[in-house]
Protein backbone atom coordinates (compact mmCIF):
# COMPACT_ATOMS: atom_id res chain seq x y z
CA UNK A 1 0.00 0.00 0.00
CA UNK A 2 1.36 3.08 -1.17
CA UNK A 3 0.95 5.81 1.79
CA UNK A 4 3.16 8.59 -0.23
CA UNK A 5 3.21 9.45 -3.66
CA UNK A 6 6.21 11.08 -5.53
CA UNK A 7 4.25 14.20 -5.60
CA UNK A 8 4.21 14.32 -1.79
CA UNK A 9 8.34 13.60 -1.78
CA UNK A 10 8.30 16.31 -4.44
CA UNK A 11 6.43 18.74 -1.87
CA UNK A 12 8.75 18.21 1.13
CA UNK A 13 12.09 18.23 -1.23
CA UNK A 14 10.64 21.84 -2.09
CA UNK A 15 10.18 22.66 1.43
CA UNK A 16 13.83 21.45 2.31
CA UNK A 17 14.74 23.32 -0.78
CA UNK A 18 16.29 20.27 -1.80
CA UNK A 19 15.66 19.32 -5.84
CA UNK A 20 15.57 16.08 -6.78
CA UNK A 21 16.69 14.06 -9.99
CA UNK A 22 14.17 11.67 -10.98
CA UNK A 23 16.33 8.47 -9.64
CA UNK A 24 16.58 10.02 -6.47
CA UNK A 25 12.62 10.90 -6.32
CA UNK A 26 11.83 7.36 -6.90
CA UNK A 27 14.17 5.94 -4.54
CA UNK A 28 13.18 8.00 -1.99
CA UNK A 29 9.72 6.99 -2.57
CA UNK A 30 10.72 3.67 -1.77
CA UNK A 31 12.99 4.70 0.99
CA UNK A 32 9.88 6.75 2.48
CA UNK A 33 7.71 3.55 2.31
CA UNK A 34 9.65 0.93 4.14
CA UNK A 35 10.88 3.54 7.11
CA UNK A 36 7.46 5.32 7.66
CA UNK A 37 6.36 1.43 7.51
CA UNK A 38 9.20 0.99 10.54
CA UNK A 39 7.75 3.83 12.63
CA UNK A 40 4.40 3.14 12.62
CA UNK A 41 5.16 0.74 15.95
CA UNK A 42 5.01 3.40 17.89
CA UNK A 43 1.54 3.98 16.79
CA UNK A 44 0.47 1.27 18.96
CA UNK A 45 1.96 2.94 22.64
CA UNK A 46 -0.84 4.66 24.24
CA UNK A 47 0.72 7.67 24.85
CA UNK A 48 -2.64 10.05 25.74
CA UNK A 49 -1.85 12.27 28.46
CA UNK A 50 2.34 11.76 28.47
CA UNK A 51 4.38 14.95 28.00
CA UNK A 52 6.46 15.27 25.24
CA UNK A 53 10.70 15.25 25.91
CA UNK A 54 12.12 18.01 24.49
CA UNK A 55 15.16 17.84 26.45
CA UNK A 56 16.37 14.75 28.53
CA UNK A 57 17.87 16.58 31.23
CA UNK A 58 15.57 19.32 32.49
CA UNK A 59 17.18 22.68 33.55
CA UNK A 60 15.70 25.85 34.01
CA UNK A 61 16.29 28.33 30.79
CA UNK A 62 19.52 30.10 32.08
CA UNK A 63 19.77 33.89 31.60
CA UNK A 64 22.63 36.26 32.33
CA UNK A 65 23.14 39.94 33.09
CA UNK A 66 22.26 42.62 30.44
CA UNK A 67 25.67 43.77 29.77
CA UNK A 68 27.29 44.42 26.37
CA UNK A 69 30.06 42.00 25.52
CA UNK A 70 32.39 42.04 22.37
CA UNK A 71 31.41 40.14 19.50
CA UNK A 72 33.04 38.38 16.42
CA UNK A 73 34.08 41.33 14.52
CA UNK A 74 32.14 41.73 11.01
CA UNK A 75 35.78 41.11 8.82
CA UNK A 76 35.80 37.53 10.85
CA UNK A 77 31.88 37.39 10.54
CA UNK A 78 32.04 37.67 6.67
CA UNK A 79 35.21 35.76 6.08
CA UNK A 80 33.84 32.82 5.03
CA UNK A 81 30.72 34.33 2.72
CA UNK A 82 30.85 32.95 -0.86
CA UNK A 83 30.64 36.40 -1.58
CA UNK A 84 30.53 39.73 0.17
CA UNK A 85 31.14 43.08 0.09
CA UNK A 86 32.29 44.67 2.87
CA UNK A 87 30.49 43.19 6.40
CA UNK A 88 27.41 42.32 4.14
CA UNK A 89 26.34 39.11 2.87
CA UNK A 90 25.60 38.84 -1.14
CA UNK A 91 23.08 37.18 -2.41
CA UNK A 92 21.17 36.82 -6.06
CA UNK A 93 18.39 39.11 -6.46
CA UNK A 94 15.62 38.04 -4.82
CA UNK A 95 13.36 40.34 -6.75
CA UNK A 96 13.41 41.05 -10.30
CA UNK A 97 13.80 37.73 -10.93
CA UNK A 98 10.68 34.47 -11.02
CA UNK A 99 8.34 34.19 -8.47
CA UNK A 100 10.03 33.48 -5.02
CA UNK A 101 8.63 30.59 -2.57
CA UNK B 1 55.64 -3.75 12.35
CA UNK B 2 55.18 0.05 13.01
CA UNK B 3 55.97 1.05 16.13
CA UNK B 4 52.54 2.34 18.04
CA UNK B 5 51.52 4.57 20.56
CA UNK B 6 51.57 3.99 24.14
CA UNK B 7 48.51 4.96 26.44
CA UNK B 8 48.01 8.47 27.59
CA UNK B 9 49.45 7.46 31.31
CA UNK B 10 52.58 5.87 29.56
CA UNK B 11 53.67 8.87 27.65
CA UNK B 12 53.09 11.42 30.90
CA UNK B 13 55.54 8.92 32.78
CA UNK B 14 57.96 8.85 29.78
CA UNK B 15 57.71 12.92 29.34
CA UNK B 16 58.12 13.37 33.50
CA UNK B 17 60.79 10.87 33.17
CA UNK B 18 62.77 13.15 30.02
CA UNK B 19 62.83 9.74 28.53
CA UNK B 20 61.05 11.63 25.20
CA UNK B 21 59.75 14.85 24.74
CA UNK B 22 56.42 16.07 23.51
CA UNK B 23 58.14 17.23 20.04
CA UNK B 24 58.85 13.43 19.54
CA UNK B 25 55.64 12.26 20.41
CA UNK B 26 53.87 14.37 18.13
CA UNK B 27 56.29 14.08 15.42
CA UNK B 28 55.81 10.23 15.94
CA UNK B 29 51.43 10.89 15.84
CA UNK B 30 51.83 13.05 12.11
CA UNK B 31 54.69 10.22 11.21
CA UNK B 32 52.19 7.35 11.30
CA UNK B 33 48.54 9.44 10.89
CA UNK B 34 50.55 10.14 7.56
CA UNK B 35 51.58 6.76 6.56
CA UNK B 36 48.46 5.12 7.28
CA UNK B 37 46.45 7.51 5.63
CA UNK B 38 46.35 5.59 2.21
CA UNK B 39 45.07 2.26 4.03
CA UNK B 40 42.91 3.41 6.53
CA UNK B 41 41.74 7.15 6.11
CA UNK B 42 41.62 7.72 9.39
CA UNK B 43 41.97 11.53 8.97
CA UNK B 44 40.78 14.36 6.60
CA UNK B 45 43.10 16.61 7.67
CA UNK B 46 46.90 17.27 9.87
CA UNK B 47 48.11 20.11 11.20
CA UNK B 48 51.74 19.31 11.26
CA UNK B 49 53.44 22.80 11.62
CA UNK B 50 50.79 23.61 14.45
CA UNK B 51 51.02 20.83 16.17
CA UNK B 52 54.92 20.77 16.43
CA UNK B 53 54.88 24.43 17.32
CA UNK B 54 52.58 23.74 20.13
CA UNK B 55 54.74 20.30 21.32
CA UNK B 56 57.74 23.00 21.17
CA UNK B 57 55.79 25.28 23.94
CA UNK B 58 54.92 22.08 25.53
CA UNK B 59 58.50 20.80 26.53
CA UNK B 60 59.34 24.33 27.23
CA UNK B 61 56.80 25.13 29.75
CA UNK B 62 58.09 21.63 31.48
CA UNK B 63 61.48 22.44 31.15
CA UNK B 64 60.49 25.75 33.26
CA UNK B 65 58.25 23.68 35.50
CA UNK B 66 54.78 25.03 34.43
CA UNK B 67 53.11 22.01 33.30
CA UNK B 68 49.64 22.80 32.82
CA UNK B 69 47.74 19.62 33.50
CA UNK B 70 48.66 15.45 33.45
CA UNK B 71 47.57 15.79 29.26
CA UNK B 72 50.19 18.37 28.70
CA UNK B 73 52.30 17.92 25.38
CA UNK B 74 50.33 14.67 24.60
CA UNK B 75 48.86 14.80 21.17
CA UNK B 76 45.04 14.10 20.22
CA UNK B 77 42.98 13.97 17.43
CA UNK B 78 39.55 16.08 16.70
CA UNK B 79 36.50 14.84 14.95
CA UNK B 80 35.94 16.97 11.58
CA UNK B 81 32.68 18.67 13.37
CA UNK B 82 34.26 20.79 16.11
CA UNK B 83 35.89 23.87 15.41
CA UNK B 84 39.09 25.44 16.04
CA UNK B 85 40.42 28.89 15.24
CA UNK B 86 41.72 28.88 12.15
CA UNK B 87 41.45 25.56 11.37
CA UNK B 88 39.08 23.74 8.69
CA UNK B 89 36.02 22.29 9.52
CA UNK B 90 33.62 20.58 7.04
CA UNK B 91 31.86 17.75 8.27
CA UNK B 92 33.36 15.34 5.82
CA UNK B 93 30.66 17.47 3.59
CA UNK B 94 30.62 19.35 0.19
CA UNK B 95 28.75 21.81 1.48
CA UNK B 96 31.18 23.21 3.82
CA UNK B 97 33.95 22.86 1.41
CA UNK B 98 36.72 25.75 1.94
CA UNK B 99 35.30 26.53 5.52
CA UNK B 100 38.21 28.00 8.16
CA UNK B 101 36.71 28.28 11.73
CA UNK B 102 36.73 31.93 12.92
CA UNK B 103 36.33 30.55 16.79
CA UNK B 104 37.20 27.59 19.21
CA UNK B 105 34.74 24.50 20.67
CA UNK B 106 34.40 25.03 24.05
CA UNK B 107 35.52 21.48 24.40
CA UNK B 108 38.73 21.98 22.02
CA UNK B 109 39.78 24.97 24.21
CA UNK B 110 39.38 22.91 27.00
CA UNK B 111 42.09 20.71 25.65
CA UNK B 112 43.90 23.87 24.36
CA UNK B 113 43.87 25.23 27.88
CA UNK B 114 45.17 21.72 29.43
CA UNK B 115 48.09 21.84 27.25
CA UNK B 116 46.85 19.21 24.91
CA UNK B 117 47.97 19.04 21.02
CA UNK B 118 45.68 18.26 18.54
CA UNK B 119 47.30 16.78 15.58
CA UNK B 120 44.22 16.84 13.21
CA UNK B 121 41.15 16.09 12.46
CA UNK B 122 39.29 12.80 11.74
CA UNK B 123 36.95 11.33 8.93
CA UNK B 124 32.91 11.02 9.82
CA UNK B 125 29.89 10.25 8.41
CA UNK B 126 28.67 13.24 6.76
CA UNK B 127 27.50 15.61 9.20
CA UNK B 128 27.68 12.76 11.28
CA UNK B 129 24.99 10.48 10.21
CA UNK B 130 26.07 6.97 9.58
CA UNK B 131 26.91 4.25 11.44
CA UNK B 132 29.48 3.24 9.26
CA UNK B 133 32.02 6.22 8.18
CA UNK B 134 31.51 5.51 4.45
CA UNK B 135 29.45 8.21 3.84
CA UNK B 136 32.00 10.82 4.01
CA UNK B 137 32.64 13.36 0.98
CA UNK B 138 36.58 12.06 1.45
CA UNK B 139 36.14 8.37 0.87
CA UNK B 140 35.48 5.59 3.83
CA UNK B 141 37.39 4.94 6.98
CA UNK B 142 38.91 1.33 6.91
CA UNK B 143 39.03 -0.57 10.36
CA UNK B 144 42.33 -1.82 11.75
CA UNK B 145 41.54 -5.31 12.51
CA UNK B 146 40.22 -5.71 9.02
CA UNK B 147 40.58 -3.41 5.90
CA UNK B 148 37.61 -4.54 4.25
CA UNK B 149 34.98 -3.88 7.31
CA UNK B 150 33.94 -0.48 8.26
CA UNK B 151 35.10 0.81 11.43
CA UNK B 152 31.70 1.96 12.88
CA UNK B 153 30.37 5.22 12.67
CA UNK B 154 30.12 8.37 12.72
CA UNK B 155 32.82 8.67 14.59
CA UNK B 156 35.15 6.47 13.03
CA UNK B 157 38.07 8.31 11.88
CA UNK B 158 38.89 9.03 15.64
CA UNK B 159 38.10 5.09 16.44
CA UNK B 160 40.01 3.46 13.92
CA UNK B 161 42.95 6.29 14.55
CA UNK B 162 43.28 5.18 19.05
CA UNK B 163 42.72 1.69 17.78
CA UNK B 164 45.82 1.95 14.86
CA UNK B 165 47.57 3.40 18.12
CA UNK B 166 48.27 6.87 15.62
CA UNK B 167 46.95 8.74 18.46
CA UNK B 168 46.43 7.77 22.06
CA UNK B 169 43.05 9.56 22.58
CA UNK B 170 40.64 11.25 20.10
CA UNK B 171 37.46 13.66 20.86
CA UNK B 172 34.19 12.32 19.04
CA UNK B 173 30.40 13.34 18.76
CA UNK B 174 27.68 10.99 19.80
CA UNK B 175 24.39 11.56 18.84
CA UNK B 176 22.79 7.70 18.66
CA UNK B 177 25.70 5.94 19.14
CA UNK B 178 28.38 7.66 17.11
CA UNK B 179 31.18 7.18 19.83
CA UNK B 180 30.11 3.78 21.48
CA UNK B 181 29.48 1.47 17.98
CA UNK B 182 32.79 2.38 16.36
CA UNK B 183 34.73 2.12 19.65
CA UNK B 184 33.09 -1.43 19.91
CA UNK B 185 33.52 -2.01 16.48
CA UNK B 186 37.54 -1.03 16.80
CA UNK B 187 38.44 -2.39 20.11
CA UNK B 188 39.02 0.96 22.38
CA UNK B 189 37.33 2.98 24.79
CA UNK B 190 34.50 5.38 23.97
CA UNK B 191 32.15 6.86 26.50
CA UNK B 192 29.18 9.47 25.63
CA UNK B 193 28.55 11.36 28.83
CA UNK B 194 25.77 12.67 29.84
CA UNK B 195 23.71 15.15 28.09
CA UNK B 196 24.90 18.78 28.71
CA UNK B 197 27.85 17.49 30.61
CA UNK B 198 30.36 18.52 27.80
CA UNK B 199 29.62 21.96 26.08
CA UNK B 200 28.24 21.93 22.63
CA UNK B 201 29.49 25.01 21.86
CA UNK B 202 31.84 24.42 18.69
CA UNK B 203 30.02 21.39 17.73
CA UNK B 204 28.46 21.30 14.59
CA UNK B 205 24.38 20.86 15.30
CA UNK B 206 23.17 17.55 14.05
CA UNK B 207 20.41 16.65 16.72
CA UNK B 208 20.21 18.87 19.28
CA UNK B 209 18.58 17.28 21.80
CA UNK B 210 20.67 14.37 21.51
CA UNK B 211 24.18 15.02 20.54
CA UNK B 212 26.79 15.18 22.85
CA UNK B 213 30.68 15.01 22.77
CA UNK B 214 32.42 12.43 24.21
CA UNK B 215 36.85 10.72 24.24
CA UNK B 216 38.06 7.78 22.89
CA UNK B 217 41.36 6.26 24.49
CA UNK B 218 42.78 3.16 24.82
CA UNK B 219 41.61 2.68 28.83
CA UNK B 220 38.85 3.69 31.14
CA UNK B 221 41.81 5.84 33.03
CA UNK B 222 42.94 7.68 30.18
CA UNK B 223 39.34 8.26 28.82
CA UNK B 224 38.53 10.02 32.37
CA UNK B 225 41.41 12.27 31.80
CA UNK B 226 40.37 13.14 28.65
CA UNK B 227 36.80 14.10 29.92
CA UNK B 228 38.27 15.98 32.79
CA UNK B 229 39.93 18.18 30.45
CA UNK B 230 36.56 18.95 28.26
CA UNK B 231 33.57 18.82 30.59
CA UNK B 232 32.35 21.40 32.77
CA UNK B 233 29.36 24.13 32.81
CA UNK B 234 29.89 26.80 29.31
CA UNK B 235 27.91 29.17 29.63
CA UNK B 236 27.31 29.81 26.06
CA UNK B 237 25.44 26.30 25.70
CA UNK B 238 21.80 26.84 27.44
CA UNK B 239 21.97 22.70 28.19
CA UNK B 240 25.07 23.06 29.63
CA UNK B 241 24.72 21.24 33.11
CA UNK B 242 25.87 23.95 36.28
CA UNK B 243 28.33 22.03 37.25
CA UNK B 244 32.49 22.03 37.21
CA UNK B 245 34.06 18.69 35.70
CA UNK B 246 33.83 15.68 37.89
CA UNK B 247 37.51 14.29 39.21
CA UNK B 248 36.42 11.10 37.38
CA UNK B 249 39.96 10.10 38.06
CA UNK B 250 39.61 9.75 41.50
CA UNK B 251 36.37 7.28 41.00
CA UNK B 252 38.42 4.50 39.80
CA UNK B 253 39.01 2.47 42.58
CA UNK B 254 39.47 -0.38 41.25
CA UNK B 255 36.76 -1.81 43.81
CA UNK B 256 33.30 -3.55 42.72
CA UNK B 257 32.14 -5.23 45.92
CA UNK B 258 28.73 -4.60 46.56
CA UNK B 259 27.65 -2.96 42.89
CA UNK B 260 24.86 -3.86 41.47
CA UNK B 261 24.57 -4.64 37.91
CA UNK B 262 21.25 -4.44 35.85
CA UNK B 263 21.35 -6.66 32.85
CA UNK B 264 17.68 -5.64 30.60
CA UNK B 265 15.99 -9.15 29.70
CA UNK B 266 15.12 -7.76 26.48
CA UNK B 267 18.61 -7.47 25.76
CA UNK B 268 19.77 -10.49 27.09
CA UNK B 269 18.14 -12.48 24.26
CA UNK B 270 19.21 -14.85 21.53
CA UNK B 271 16.84 -12.61 19.09
CA UNK B 272 18.53 -9.73 16.83
CA UNK B 273 22.18 -10.31 18.21
CA UNK B 274 25.07 -12.74 16.96
CA UNK B 275 25.69 -15.20 18.70
CA UNK B 276 29.18 -15.10 19.47
CA UNK B 277 28.91 -11.07 20.26
CA UNK B 278 26.21 -12.53 23.25
CA UNK B 279 28.94 -15.30 24.54
CA UNK B 280 31.83 -12.73 24.88
CA UNK B 281 29.18 -10.43 26.62
CA UNK B 282 27.66 -12.56 28.55
CA UNK B 283 31.59 -13.91 29.77
CA UNK B 284 32.16 -10.38 30.78
CA UNK B 285 29.37 -10.01 33.08
CA UNK B 286 30.61 -13.32 34.22
CA UNK B 287 33.98 -11.40 34.77
CA UNK B 288 32.62 -8.76 36.55
CA UNK B 289 30.60 -10.79 38.81
CA UNK B 290 33.71 -12.82 40.02
CA UNK B 291 35.40 -9.21 41.23
CA UNK B 292 32.82 -8.59 43.16
CA UNK B 293 29.41 -7.30 41.03
CA UNK B 294 26.21 -8.63 41.61
CA UNK B 295 23.73 -8.92 39.19
CA UNK B 296 20.15 -8.84 38.46
CA UNK B 297 17.67 -8.81 35.42
CA UNK B 298 16.02 -5.11 35.23
CA UNK B 299 13.35 -4.34 32.48
CA UNK B 300 13.29 -1.40 29.52
CA UNK B 301 9.71 -2.63 28.25
CA UNK B 302 9.98 0.43 25.84
CA UNK B 303 13.44 0.08 24.57
CA UNK B 304 11.80 -2.29 21.22
CA UNK B 305 10.71 1.46 20.12
CA UNK B 306 14.07 3.14 20.76
CA UNK B 307 15.27 3.03 17.30
CA UNK B 308 11.68 4.09 15.35
CA UNK B 309 11.98 6.69 18.36
CA UNK B 310 15.42 7.72 17.80
CA UNK B 311 15.12 8.62 14.17
CA UNK B 312 12.07 10.19 14.21
CA UNK B 313 13.80 12.91 16.92
CA UNK B 314 16.87 13.04 15.20
CA UNK B 315 15.95 13.50 11.34
CA UNK B 316 13.48 16.01 12.90
CA UNK B 317 15.97 18.04 14.63
CA UNK B 318 18.63 17.70 11.72
CA UNK B 319 16.37 18.83 9.19
CA UNK B 320 15.69 21.95 11.17
CA UNK B 321 19.46 22.65 12.40
CA UNK B 322 20.79 21.81 8.09
CA UNK B 323 18.53 24.51 7.00
CA UNK B 324 21.69 27.03 7.80
CA UNK B 325 23.73 25.69 5.05
CA UNK B 326 22.36 27.68 2.39
CA UNK B 327 25.14 28.97 0.44
CA UNK B 328 24.89 32.24 1.86
CA UNK B 329 27.39 32.63 4.85
CA UNK B 330 29.99 29.82 4.42
CA UNK B 331 30.46 26.77 2.29
CA UNK B 332 29.71 25.49 -1.11
CA UNK B 333 27.79 27.83 -3.36
CA UNK B 334 26.43 26.46 -6.54
CA UNK B 335 27.22 28.39 -9.82
CA UNK B 336 25.35 30.89 -12.02
CA UNK B 337 21.78 30.34 -9.90
CA UNK B 338 19.77 33.11 -11.22
CA UNK B 339 17.28 33.75 -8.24
CA UNK B 340 17.90 33.04 -4.16
CA UNK B 341 15.56 30.08 -4.29
CA UNK B 342 17.25 28.72 -6.91
CA UNK B 343 20.64 29.39 -5.61
CA UNK B 344 19.83 27.72 -1.94
CA UNK B 345 18.28 24.63 -3.87
CA UNK B 346 21.18 23.99 -6.35
CA UNK B 347 23.91 24.64 -3.55
CA UNK B 348 21.78 22.73 -1.43
CA UNK B 349 21.37 19.52 -3.82
CA UNK B 350 24.79 19.89 -4.96
CA UNK B 351 26.88 20.17 -1.46
CA UNK B 352 24.82 17.52 1.09
CA UNK B 353 25.08 13.57 0.02
CA UNK B 354 22.77 11.10 -0.18
CA UNK B 355 22.05 10.20 3.18
CA UNK B 356 21.76 13.60 4.18
CA UNK B 357 19.19 14.41 1.96
CA UNK B 358 17.17 11.21 3.06
CA UNK B 359 17.20 12.58 6.29
CA UNK B 360 16.95 16.23 6.21
CA UNK B 361 13.40 14.73 3.73
CA UNK B 362 12.50 12.42 6.36
CA UNK B 363 12.47 15.16 8.79
CA UNK B 364 11.10 17.97 6.91
CA UNK B 365 8.52 15.88 6.58
CA UNK B 366 7.32 14.61 10.22
CA UNK B 367 7.96 18.35 11.23
CA UNK B 368 5.59 19.10 8.31
CA UNK B 369 1.66 20.63 8.55
CA UNK B 370 -1.05 17.30 9.24
CA UNK B 371 2.09 15.01 10.18
CA UNK B 372 3.74 17.03 13.63
CA UNK B 373 1.65 15.02 15.54
CA UNK B 374 1.63 11.88 14.75
CA UNK B 375 5.45 11.59 14.05
CA UNK B 376 7.49 14.06 15.62
CA UNK B 377 5.40 14.61 19.30
CA UNK B 378 4.45 10.88 19.21
CA UNK B 379 8.15 10.07 19.60
CA UNK B 380 8.82 12.83 22.19
CA UNK B 381 6.05 11.37 23.69
CA UNK B 382 7.44 7.74 24.02
CA UNK B 383 10.92 9.16 24.60
CA UNK B 384 9.11 10.03 28.24
CA UNK B 385 8.10 6.74 28.30
CA UNK B 386 11.75 5.42 27.52
CA UNK B 387 13.50 7.89 30.16
CA UNK B 388 10.78 6.32 32.61
CA UNK B 389 12.56 2.71 32.02
CA UNK B 390 15.78 3.91 33.01
CA UNK B 391 14.25 5.83 36.06
CA UNK B 392 13.36 2.98 37.33
CA UNK B 393 15.68 0.63 36.27
CA UNK B 394 18.73 2.60 38.18
CA UNK B 395 16.34 3.07 41.26
CA UNK B 396 17.35 -1.01 41.60
CA UNK B 397 20.77 -0.95 40.06
CA UNK B 398 23.96 1.00 39.85
CA UNK B 399 24.81 0.97 36.24
CA UNK B 400 23.39 -1.17 33.18
CA UNK B 401 25.56 -3.13 31.08
CA UNK B 402 24.39 -4.30 27.94
CA UNK B 403 26.39 -5.36 24.01
CA UNK B 404 27.39 -2.29 22.37
CA UNK B 405 26.42 -3.56 19.34
CA UNK B 406 24.10 -6.48 18.39
CA UNK B 407 27.57 -7.24 15.53
CA UNK B 408 30.88 -7.36 14.98
CA UNK B 409 32.04 -4.86 12.27
CA UNK B 410 30.67 -5.67 9.07
CA UNK B 411 32.05 -5.33 5.79
CA UNK B 412 32.32 -1.91 3.70
CA UNK B 413 28.91 -1.70 1.35
CA UNK B 414 27.40 -4.58 3.51
CA UNK B 415 24.54 -1.77 4.28
CA UNK B 416 24.69 1.39 2.28
CA UNK B 417 22.02 -0.02 -0.07
CA UNK B 418 19.44 -0.46 2.71
CA UNK B 419 19.48 2.70 5.03
CA UNK B 420 16.90 0.65 7.67
CA UNK B 421 19.53 -2.09 8.08
CA UNK B 422 22.38 -0.03 8.99
CA UNK B 423 19.63 2.00 11.38
CA UNK B 424 19.13 -1.29 13.13
CA UNK B 425 22.56 -1.38 14.14
CA UNK B 426 21.86 0.89 16.56
CA UNK B 427 19.83 -1.13 18.21
CA UNK B 428 21.78 -0.74 21.99
CA UNK B 429 23.09 2.46 21.67
CA UNK B 430 20.78 5.08 21.13
CA UNK B 431 18.35 4.68 23.91
CA UNK B 432 21.25 6.58 26.09
CA UNK B 433 20.67 8.94 23.59
CA UNK B 434 17.34 9.68 24.52
CA UNK B 435 17.88 9.00 28.00
CA UNK B 436 20.19 11.78 28.40
CA UNK B 437 22.62 9.51 30.47
CA UNK B 438 25.93 8.33 30.50
CA UNK B 439 27.20 5.30 28.36
CA UNK B 440 30.52 3.78 27.44
CA UNK B 441 32.05 0.76 25.40
CA UNK B 442 34.94 -1.24 26.95
CA UNK B 443 36.69 -4.02 25.10
CA UNK B 444 35.21 -7.32 26.48
CA UNK B 445 37.00 -9.87 23.81
CA UNK B 446 36.86 -11.25 19.87
CA UNK B 447 34.17 -12.74 17.64
CA UNK B 448 34.74 -13.89 14.48
CA UNK B 449 38.24 -12.34 15.32
CA UNK B 450 36.90 -8.94 15.80
CA UNK B 451 36.58 -6.80 18.96
CA UNK B 452 33.40 -7.36 20.49
CA UNK B 453 32.24 -4.17 22.87
CA UNK B 454 30.57 -4.04 25.83
CA UNK B 455 28.44 -1.18 27.34
CA UNK B 456 27.94 0.45 30.92
CA UNK B 457 25.17 2.97 30.83
CA UNK B 458 24.98 4.95 34.24
CA UNK B 459 22.52 7.26 36.01
CA UNK B 460 22.44 10.66 34.76
CA UNK B 461 25.44 13.07 36.01
CA UNK B 462 27.37 9.71 36.94
CA UNK B 463 29.74 8.73 34.82
CA UNK B 464 32.04 7.82 37.13
CA UNK B 465 30.34 4.08 37.98
CA UNK B 466 30.77 3.50 34.62
CA UNK B 467 34.26 4.75 34.39
CA UNK B 468 34.86 3.03 37.74
CA UNK B 469 33.57 -0.34 36.14
CA UNK B 470 35.53 0.01 33.06
CA UNK B 471 38.57 0.15 34.84
CA UNK B 472 38.40 -2.26 37.39
CA UNK B 473 37.41 -4.61 34.55
CA UNK B 474 40.63 -3.60 32.87
CA UNK B 475 42.79 -4.23 35.48
CA UNK B 476 41.29 -8.11 35.25
CA UNK B 477 41.38 -8.52 31.77
CA UNK B 478 43.67 -7.56 28.69
CA UNK B 479 41.35 -7.10 26.26
CA UNK B 480 42.06 -3.24 25.35
CA UNK B 481 45.59 -4.10 25.21
CA UNK B 482 44.92 -6.40 22.07
CA UNK B 483 46.18 -4.16 18.97
CA UNK B 484 45.29 -4.95 15.82
CA UNK B 485 47.82 -6.58 12.76
CA UNK B 486 51.10 -4.37 11.47
CA UNK B 487 50.88 -2.53 14.89
CA UNK B 488 53.04 -3.26 18.34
Amino acid sequence: MARISRAEVERVASLARLSLSDEEGDRLVREFESFLGYIDTLQEIDTAGVVPTAHPISLPTPTRPDEPEVAMDPDSAVANAPEAVASAFLVPKVIDTEAEG
Amino acid sequence: MAEGIGTLRELRAALDSRKTSSVEIVGGCLRRAEASQQSLRAFVGLRAEAALREAEASDARRERGEVRSPLDGLPIAIKDNMVQTGEPTHCASRILEGFVSPYTATAVAGLERAGVVVIGRTNMDEFAMGSSTEHSVEGPTRNPWDLDRTPGGSSGGSAAAVAARIVPAALGSDTGGSIRQPASFCGVVGMKPTYGRVSRWGLVAFASSLDQIGAFALTAADCAWVLEAIAGHDARDSTSIPEPAPAYSAALSGDLSGLRLGLPKEYFVSEGVDAGVLAVVREAVAGLERAGAKTLEVSLPYARYAIATYYSIANAEASSNLARFDGVRYGHRTAGAKGLTEMYCRTRSEGFGAEVKRRILLGTYFLSAGYYDAYYRKAQQVRTLLRGDFEQAFAGCDAIVTPTSPEVAFRLGEKTSDPLTMYLSDIYTVSANLAGIPALSTPCGFAHGLPVGLQILGPALDEATPLRIADAFQRITDHHTACPGGVS
